[in-house]
C-alpha cells in the first residue's frame, strides 16, 4: 500500500473567460492537475496558451470564471499565505527606492516575523543566490540576471510552501539564465520547495522539472502529462547531452508542434 | 574650486542685473522709481525686528499651514482617485471646473464662509490654490504606477497600510513632488494676494500699506523681501527633494544608460 504524498496544490476544473469590449474571450478552458509537496512541475506550452493567465488564478490574482484552486486544502480566493510569485518582469517587481536588502525584508515584515530571524532569513537567502555583497545596492544599479535574483531570494526568504516561477528567465540572456536554473534546481533540492515552474522554453522545462504539462493553444487544455525520469542530479553539460533527455526534449517538442497547430485531446 | 566656481556662476546673472539696476535708477527723479541706493538705505528701518515678527513671520506662517493642508488634503484625495477608476470618472468632471477658477477669484466666497480678517480666509485661500497642483500630480503618479510593483504587493499580501504608503504613495513620489513643487510657487503669490482684502498685518498687507500711503522706497523693499523669500523657499525645497528622490534619479539614470 502506498501512502499518497500529500498536495500542495490541486487544480481542478479551471476555467477563465476574459470579457471586455462586448467580447469574450475564453482563455483557459478547462485544466485539472495536481502538485504534491516537494514536486517541480514545469508547464510549457504555445505562445499565448494562456500559461499566465493560469499562474495568476493560481496566485489568486485573477478570479476564476469556474472551477478551483486549493493550496494545502484551502480554498485559494486571493493571494494566499506561503505562495510567493516571481514575476518575468524582474526590474518591474523590485521597489526602486529600497535596497536590495530592505526589499528581500519586505514581505517578512508583512508577514510578521520579529526583526532579528528577519534579518538571519534574509542574509540566508541572499547568500544562498549569491548576492551577499550586494545587500544595500539599489536594484537599478544590478544587472538583470541580479535583479532576478534578487525577487529569487525574496521569494526564498518568504519561505513559502509552493514558489510560482512566470517565465521568469525569459528575458535574461542564454548564459545567465543557465546558472539561474542550475540556481532553482539547488535551491529547491535545498528547501524542499514546492515548485510550479512556468516557461516557454521546452529545454528548460525538461531539464528543470520532474513533470511537464503540456498545454494546448487557447482555449487552454492540458495535452499531456509527462513525467521526466531524468536522475536527480543534473547539470547543464551532461544532462542536456544525455539521450534521455533528448528523447523527452522531442516528444515534448513533438506535442507544442501539435498544439500550435490547433490539436485538441477532446477532439482527437 | 569647484563649488567656488558653481557659486560664482550662480549669483553672476543676479549680480550683474543688480548693478545694472543701481546704474540706470541713479539719477531718478521719478517718485516711483527711485534710486536703488536709496531702496537699500531704507531696508534697516523698514525690516526691523518689529516687522519681521509682526509681520513677515505671521505670513510665512499660514503659508506654511495652508501649504501643508494642501499636500496632505491633496495627496489623500489624489491617492483614492488614483486608485478607483468609478471615482475618477466620478470626479473628474467636478476637479476640472474648480481647477479652472483662480483662487483669487474666490476670495469674496471664501470670505463668506470665514469673514475676510484674521488668518483663517488667507488660509484657506493659499490651501485652496496649492491643493490642484498637488492632487492632479498624484492621480497621474498614482495611476501611473507599474501594474508589477502592484502585483508584487498584492501576491506578498501586503497590509494595506504598506501597500498605500510604501508602495503607492512612495512610487508616485516623484510625481507628487512635481505637484508640490508648482504648489509652493502658487502658495507664495497667494500668500500676498489674500492679504489684499482685509489684512492689517502681513507681508503683503505692509506692502500694499507702503503703497497707498505712497511710501514708495519702502514699497520697493517690500517686492524685493518678497523676491527673496521665494528664493529661499525654493531653495529649501530643492534641498529636500534632492535627498528623497535620489533614488528616482538613479533610476532614470540606470534607465538612459541601458
Amino acid at each position: 500500500m502506498t501512502i499518497a504524498a500529500p498536495v500542495a496544490l490541486d487544480i481542478s476544473g479551471v476555467r477563465k473567460v476574459y470579457q471586455g469590449h462586448g467580447r469574450e474571450v475564453e482563455a483557459v478552458r478547462e485544466l485539472t492537475f495536481q502538485v504534491t509537496r516537494g514536486e517541480f512541475v514545469c508547464v510549457v506550452g504555445p505562445s499565448g496558451a494562456g500559461k499566465t493567465t493560469l499562474l495568476r488564478c493560481i496566485a489568486g490574482l485573477l478570479d476564476l470564471t469556474a472551477g478551483q484552486v486549493s493550496l494545502d486544502g484551502t480554498k485559494v480566493t486571493g493571494p494566499p499565505e506561503g505562495m510567493a510569485v516571481v514575476f518575468q518582469e524582474y526590474g518591474r517587481s523590485l521597489f526602486p527606492w529600497m535596497t536590495v536588502r530592505q526589499n528581500v525584508e519586505l514581505p517578512l515584515k508583512e508577514k510578521g516575523v520579529p526583526r532579528a530571524k528577519r534579518g538571519e532569513k534574509v542574509d540566508t537567502a541572499l547568500e544562498a543566490v549569491g548576492l551577499a555583497d550586494s545587500a544595500s545596492a539599489h536594484p537599478w544599479q544590478l544587472s538583470g540576471g541580479m535583479q532576478q535574483r534578487v525577487a529569487i531570494a525574496r521569494a526564498i526568504a518568504y519561505e513559502p510552501t509552493v514558489l510560482l516561477m512566470d517565465e521568469p528567465f525569459a528575458a535574461v540572456d542564454a548564459q545567465t539564465r543557465a546558472e539561474l536554473e542550475d540556481l532553482v534546481r539547488s535551491l529547491w533540492r535545498r528547501m524542499g520547495v514546492t515548485i510550479l515552474f512556468v516557461t516557454h522554453d521546452i529545454d528548460e522545462a525538461v531539464y528543470l522539472g520532474q513533470r511537464v504539462l503540456v498545454l494546448s493553444n487557447r482555449p487552454t487544455v492540458i495535452l499531456e502529462d509527462v513525467t521526466v525520469d531524468l536522475p536527480d542530479e543534473r547539470d547543464q553539460l551532461t544532462t542536456r547531452s544525455s539521450p534521455k533527455f533528448g528523447e523527452l526534449r522531442g516528444h515534448v517538442y513533438e506535442q507544442i508542434q501539435a498544439a500550435k497547430k490547433g490539436y485538441r485531446p477532446d477532439e482527437a | 574650486m569647484k563649488a567656488v566656481r558653481q557659486i560664482a556662476f550662480v549669483l553672476a546673472l543676479p549680480v550683474i542685473l543688480v548693478v545694472v539696476w543701481w546704474f540706470a535708477s541713479a539719477g531718478s527723479e521719478n517718485f516711483f522709481w527711485p534710486p536703488l541706493s536709496k531702496i537699500v538705505a531704507a531696508f534697516p528701518e523698514t525690516w526691523n525686528a518689529d516687522r519681521l515678527t509682526g509681520d513677515v513671520l505671521p505670513s510665512l506662517g499660514r503659508l506654511v499651514v495652508g501649504y501643508l493642508l494642501a499636500l496632505v488634503a491633496g495627496v489623500l484625495a489624489g491617492t483614492a482617485i488614483g486608485l478607483s477608476r468609478s471615482l475618477r470618472a466620478f470626479c473628474e468632471p467636478v476637479l476640472e471646473f474648480f481647477r479652472a477658477i483662480p483662487p483669487p477669484v474666490l476670495i469674496p466666497i471664501i470670505a463668506l464662509f470665514t469673514g475676510y480678517t484674521g488668518a483663517t480666509p488667507k488660509i484657506v485661500t493659499i490651501a485652496l490654490g496649492c491643493l490642484w497642483p498637488v492632487l492632479l500630480n498624484t492621480v497621474e503618479g498614482v495611476r501611473g504606477l507599474d501594474e508589477v510593483l502592484l502585483d508584487t504587493a498584492r501576491s506578498y499580501r501586503f497590509r494595506r497600510h504598506t501597500r498605500l504608503v510604501r508602495v503607492v504613495i512612495y512610487g508616485a513620489s516623484p510625481q507628487i513632488a512635481t505637484g508640490a513643487r508648482q504648489a509652493l510657487s502658487i502658495g507664495v503669490i497667494l500668500m500676498v494676494i489674500s492679504e489684499l482684502f482685509g489684512a492689517n498685518q502681513g507681508l503683503g498687507a505692509s506692502i500694499v500699506q507702503f503703497q497707498r500711503s505712497f511710501a514708495i522706497p519702502e514699497m520697493w523693499t517690500g517686492i524685493i523681501v518678497l523676491g527673496l523669500i521665494g528664493v529661499v523657499l525654493s531653495a529649501l525645497f530643492r534641498v529636500i527633494e534632492y535627498r528623497a528622490m535620489a533614488w528616482y534619479r538613479g533610476l532614470r539614470r540606470a534607465e538612459r544608460g541601458s
